[in-house]
């Protein structure tokens, strides 16, 4: 690691093409504990733009620049080995797993034997009020309850980044504040940086960061 | 190139595996035989059959140590295809087929490609038994001389069927048949040629109905074939609006024309083996009333030959699994019409009088015929005659809407 | 970098990302390598060449003799009419029982009694059939005398039609639940019933708003099973002999027909038309493509149209749908009921609807060999299926991981074993395997078996695997997991019923074959198909009812396995348990 690198997630001079034309251009810093918000409208590339950070890019893209997580440059490495966590729009838990096992899948390995990894499972529940929940299925969650799951299977994946892909869009108003204010917190209070891409100035506002709009 | 040579090279390992093993030393067959495995490539859709063909293997299995391993075919073409591609890959040893039941197109073509092992028929010790003066068969297959590269080891002869409750009085001759027909339309069929038993009913109407039946012992290319065959077009012109669907559909095979007749489709059919009926009694597929009937003129007969290819991988194994198959012994089971009910290659009064008297105490099926009923068979035309009539057959009849 | 190391398993994503990246090529490989033989053992006799049987030379005359064959016209129009025809009348159906009943009670027991139908091989199904429908078969034997006054069969005309309306209709009543469930499989990742939520929301009639809503999407994910049908129609042999006219026959039973004719001579004209038969079906695939972009673009207009179908015709389509799908239920199911009564019957005549006495006798006689057989059917069935999903498996993951397009065009060629006719193409085939010593015995089986397995269960496969919401794998991937692991505790996990089911599909149609176990094997291997085929020759229904329900069995067994096993495994999982 680099001494005195700046700590959080940078995106140095991202630029992403596709078939040679322009997309999307970004160069920023965001700190551990801020959130930043990438505004603009359906179709500008904002979801292409977290596809470039998590390293999941279709081929059809071409992306120059770097990104570096508190200062070491992960550009180059495979999506599961950038340590960065994204939460979509859909909650995507795996319909085939149990709640706990949602969340113990997001568990790193080195959380050895069974009844530590049970443990955490269970005291990431409690965070989040759904204490016995572990072993329900998904898909008899209500919407604000698997969206607190995803949240809380990504943060026991002991991320170092938080990306946020209209994470709230689906959700109707008074549950939107809510987990809104919950995955904020949460980032917080672990030191997370957070970039969200959203086309809701709620959403923004929010988040309480740094805004920048992307324009078609 | 390369396919050239290697087929060159096919008929000079050809001629050199006929010298082993030699079948002049039968007891060197034998030994030879012993532990070999024997695949006999043999039609495989009949029950009686099969279980024929079984006790056959586990006797050999008993006498020689030859184990037989019966591959049940739906068509004996498909032995043929197996033989030809492997003679088309170079593989002139170690072919998959041992033994071929085989007779009539099937034996002409291999034999003229030179796809099969011999001679070595006429070595066999039962041979002795066969009754080549009586059975001329045995020995020119469709008129083809067998050569000594296939053993005879059953007889058939076409004969007639019908339900006696539905129709007491069946035709005894092919005018009669025509008549019979126009009374009894759609309840007469006879299988689509080239299936060989629709190909057979065609040689019999064609021996009864030509000029000069003679002729069709030679190639018809030696004849006026326009002339001979003219009575047959005008008769199955007359005969085919009145035959089981007024000809628009025909039956594949013998097989169906028993089902059509058990269906009550039809009540009067033909089949190669004057034993089927009353097997098929036996085995609840016709009714009890079916009864078996040759012309009035006789009917076609001819033999079936067991053939080993150039490139078996057990000649010797299979040579005795032959010469058994011609053995008094099973043959009088192969006649037994509660077994199979085929008729035998052999001549009684050559067979040793324990032999002949197990013949002679054979029951006889419900719709069977005794040897005198069934009379003497009339001889196969020459092959040439099969290929043209099939070729016209289908060209008038076989395309029409 | 001791972070990035944790995620990954040392050495094991890193081998197989070599190894991965060639398992296109390498299927290619394993089913080109047959395939291109046999079409060559299939050019060379069609223009004189065939060392075996004396060409030696190059010559256009057997091409010339085929065209000369008075038939041939009639046989290649049949072909192309009864291809046509039962293509078009059984997508027809699917998308009527799709359109007009999914969601409700009616379409679960559709699909319950449509889905073993499939298992059902197709001689089995046709022998049914036949008797069902034939002047002297059970729907006659259960109407007379009483109805219509039949002391005997009459003399009608139903089976082996020279039109070949039997024909297409057998092959329709097996089509549909392959079709069904083909779409099922797609429908399950389209959002269809989102799509026919909105249609119906927007005033549209339920088969007009499907139709118009979530056709062309479904449409586009079973384009390949269809083209599969529309080969295999043109080309079937087996069922086309017990229901197909035969004069002329469809052309290739006539090509089967010249390959088993005695006379040697006429398996060069066999080729030629075997060659002919495969020009037929891809001029014939390529009339439906213009077909599809023709429907499509009319489709388009009377989707903007903005017609909400009339009552009346959203009724009559709806029943016609309910018809179609009970109809050819109904017929598999009863003719092989009509078959199951021969195995026991005594004997039975026209027109009692039952048989005067039942036995065991033809169980009790077969019985002891039928287990050996369905042993041998079993083993080379399970590892012919298991080898094929493994190469799909590598295939479609070596597509997503590494982008592999190219070779993801190139996979068009698995289908060519579905598109040239088997028996021409099977015995080049075999040569080569003479050629390179790999015949006779059971691992020669398996390999032949994979050549047909492979594109079933590449078909039933590939639109699923590649329907899969990507964004699983993202999230997957985010949280640490690195590819093998998505691969094997998200992905297949999620994928189980498709998987299954390709699984079974693959394993029906090991089952079914003949001719490649006969011919590859050189009669060493014998299966429950081998001898049922044989014993069928000899025309017994009694001992054809025996062996069909044997085969039925074996290949119905996996496919309860494919609807049963994701409803016990997954009975906690309500988004998974219904598929």
């Amino acid at each position: 690691m680099v001494e005195g690198a700046r700590r959080g997630l940078a995106l140095e001079r991202l630029a992403i093409t596709h078939a040679g034309r322009p997309l999307v251009a970004l160069d920023i810093v965001v700190a551990p504990g801020e959130a930043a918000t990438v505004m603009g409208p359906s179709g500008v590339g904002k979801s292409t733009l977290l596809a470039a950070v998590t390293g999941t890019l279709d081929p059809a893209f071409a992306m120059t620049g770097r990104v570096r997580l508190d200062g070491v440059d992960v550009t180059g490495l495979p999506t599961e080995a950038r340590r960065i966590g994204i939460l979509f729009q859909d909650e995507l838990l795996f319909p085939h797993l149990s709640v706990g096992g949602n969340l113990a899948f997001g568990l790193p390995a080195h959380v050895r034997g069974r009844a530590a990894r049970r443990a955490r499972v269970e005291a990431a529940l409690e965070r989040v009020g759904l204490s016995g929940y572990a072993g329900r299925d998904p898909a008899t969650l209500s919407g604000g309850q698997k969206a607190r799951v995803a949240l809380m299977r990504m943060l026991l994946s002991e991320p170092r980044a938080l990306l946020l892909d209209e994470a709230f869009s689906r959700l109707d108003a008074a549950l939107r504040d809510q987990i809104r204010r919950l995955v904020f917190d949460m980032a917080r209070r672990d030191g997370l940086p957070v970039l969200q891409v959203t086309h809701d100035r709620s959403d923004a506002a929010a988040a309480n960061g740094p805004v920048l709009e992307l324009h078609p | 190139m390369i396919r050239m040579i290697s087929a060159g090279l096919a008929l000079l390992a050809s001629a050199a595996a006929a010298q082993s093993p030699d079948p002049a030393d039968w007891d060197a067959v034998l030994a030879e035989a012993r532990g070999q495995t024997v695949y006999w490539h043999a039609w495989g859709g009949s029950a009686a059959v099969n279980d024929y063909i079984a006790w056959a293997g586990a006797q050999v299995a008993e006498r020689h140590g030859v184990t037989v391993e019966h591959v049940k075919l739906a068509d004996t073409a498909e032995a043929v295809s197996r033989v030809i591609a492997e003679k088309a890959a170079g593989r002139d040893e170690g072919g998959a087929v041992d033994l071929i039941w085989i007779n009539g197109e099937n034996f002409a073509a291999m034999k003229q490609q030179g796809l099969l092992f011999g001679p070595w028929v006429e070595q066999a010790p039962n041979w002795a038994f066969v009754d080549v003066e009586g059975k001329p068969a045995v020995t020119a297959d469709f008129t083809v001389p067998t050569d000594g590269l296939e053993a005879p080891w059953g007889m058939a002869q076409l004969i007639f069927y019908h339900d006696a409750a539905r129709a007491p009085a069946p035709p005894r001759s092919m005018p009669a048949l025509l008549d019979w027909a126009a009374a009894n339309p759609g309840r007469f069929a006879f299988p689509q040629p080239p299936d060989f038993l629709g190909s057979t009913f065609l040689k019999q109407a064609l021996h009864e109905l030509t000029p000069e039946p003679d002729v069709l012992l030679a190639p018809p290319e030696q004849t006026d074939y326009a002339a001979a065959t003219a009575p047959l077009w005008d008769f199955l012109d007359a005969l085919t609006p009145d035959l089981w669907r007024s000809g628009r559909a025909w039956p594949p095979n013998g097989a169906r024309l028993i089902q059509l007749m058990a269906d009550g489709e039809i009540d009067l059919a033909l089949s190669f083996n004057p034993n089927e009926p009353s097997n098929a009694i036996a085995r609840f597929e016709l009714p009890e009333t079916v009864r078996a009937y040759v012309l009035d003129g006789g009917t076609i007969g001819n033999a079936s030959f067991v053939a080993i290819p150039y490139n078996a991988s057990a000649r010797a194994g299979a040579m005795a699994l032959a010469d058994f198959l011609m053995s008094p012994e099973a043959q009088a089971r192969k006649q037994n019409p509660e077994i199979w009910g085929n008729g035998t290659v052999l001549a009684m009064d050559r067979l040793p009088p324990a032999d002949r008297a197990a013949f002679e105490a054979l029951p006889l099926g419900v719709a069977a015929l005794t040897p005198e009923e069934l009379g003497e068979s009339l001889p196969e035309p020459h092959p040439g005659w099969m290929v043209r009539l099939e070729e016209d057959w289908t060209a008038r009849y076989g395309l029409a809407p | 970098m001791s972070d990035a190391a944790l995620a990954q398993r040392p050495g094991g994503p890193r081998l197989r990302g070599r190894a991965l990246p060639w398992a296109p090529a390498l299927t290619l490989a394993v089913m080109l390598g047959p395939v291109a033989a046999g079409l060559a053992g299939t050019v060379g006799p069609a223009f004189g060449w065939m060392p075996a049987l004396g060409g030696h030379t190059l010559t256009f005359e057997v091409m010339r003799g085929l065209f000369d064959w008075p038939g041939l016209t009639r046989a290649a129009l049949l072909s192309v009419g009864v291809g046509f025809a039962a293509t078009a009348l059984s997508l027809a159906a699917v998308a009527l029982i799709v359109a007009g009943w999914r969601g409700t009670r009616a379409f679960g027991a559709m699909e319950r009694a449509l889905s073993p139908l499939l298992s059902v091989p197709h001689a089995a199904a046709a022998f049914g059939l036949a008797f069902l429908i034939a002047p002297s078969g059970w729907v006659a034997r259960a109407l007379s005398p009483w109805a219509t006054g039949w002391e005997r069969p009459p003399d009608l005309l139903t089976a082996q039609d020279p039109a070949g309306v039997a024909l297409t209709l057998g092959l329709v009543a097996k089509e549909i639940p392959f079709l069904l469930l083909m779409t099922l499989a797609a429908l399950a990742q389209a959002r269809s019933a989102q799509g026919a939520t909105t249609a119906r929301a927007l005033g549209y009639g339920r088969v007009t708003g499907w139709l118009k809503a979530v056709f062309p999407q479904v449409y586009r994910q079973i384009r390949l099973p269809v083209y599969a049908v529309l080969a295999y129609s043109m080309s079937v042999v087996d069922v086309a002999m017990i229901l197909g006219p035969s004069t002329p026959p469809p052309l290739s039973v006539q090509v089967v027909r010249w390959m088993g004719d005695p006379d040697l001579a006429l398996r060069f004209r066999a080729a030629a038309g075997a060659l002919l038969q495969l020009a037929l079906v891809l001029a014939a695939l390529g009339v439906w493509r213009l077909g599809e972009i023709a429907v499509g673009r009319l489709g388009r207009r009377w989707a903007e149209g903005g017609g909400r179908g009339a009552p009346a015709v959203e009724t009559a389509l709806r029943l016609a749908g309910l018809a179609a799908g009970l109809l050819a239920a109904l017929a598999v199911f009863a003719g092989l009921a009509g078959l199951a009564v021969w195995s026991v019957a005594g004997f039975w005549t026209f027109p009692d609807a039952l048989p005067d006495a039942l036995t065991l006798r033809t169980w009790e006689r077969h019985g002891p060999r039928l287990g050996a057989l369905l042993a041998e059917t079993a083993l080379i069935g399970a590892a012919a299926t298991v080898l094929a999903m493994l190469l799909t498996v590598a295939c479609l993951e070596a597509e997503h991981r590494h982008g592999l397009r190219p070779a993801q065009r190139a996979l068009w060629l698995l289908y060519l074993p579905l598109i040239a006719p088997q028996v021409a193409f099977l015995t080049g085939f075999q040569t080569l395997a003479l050629v390179v010593g790999l015949d006779g015995g059971r691992a020669a089986v398996i390999v032949a078996h994979l050549v047909f397995v492979l594109p079933y269960v590449f078909l039933s496969l590939a639109d699923p695997w590649r329907a899969w919401d990507g964004r699983f794998d993202v999230a997957a991937r985010a949280l640490g997991a690195g590819p093998d692991r998505v691969l094997w505790a998200v992905r297949l996990p999620m994928l189980l019923r498709p998987l299954l089911t390709a699984g079974a599909v693959g394993f029906a149609v090991s089952v079914g074959q003949y001719l490649p176990t006969l011919l590859v094997g050189g009669g060493r291997v014998q299966t429950v198909t081998t001898e049922a085929v044989a014993l069928a020759s000899g025309g017994d229904r009694r001992l054809i009812g025996v062996h069909a329900l044997a085969q039925a069995a074996a290949a119905l067994v996996p496919f309860l396995a494919a609807v049963l096993l994701p409803r016990l495994i997954w009975r906690d999982r309500k988004a998974l348990r219904h598929g």
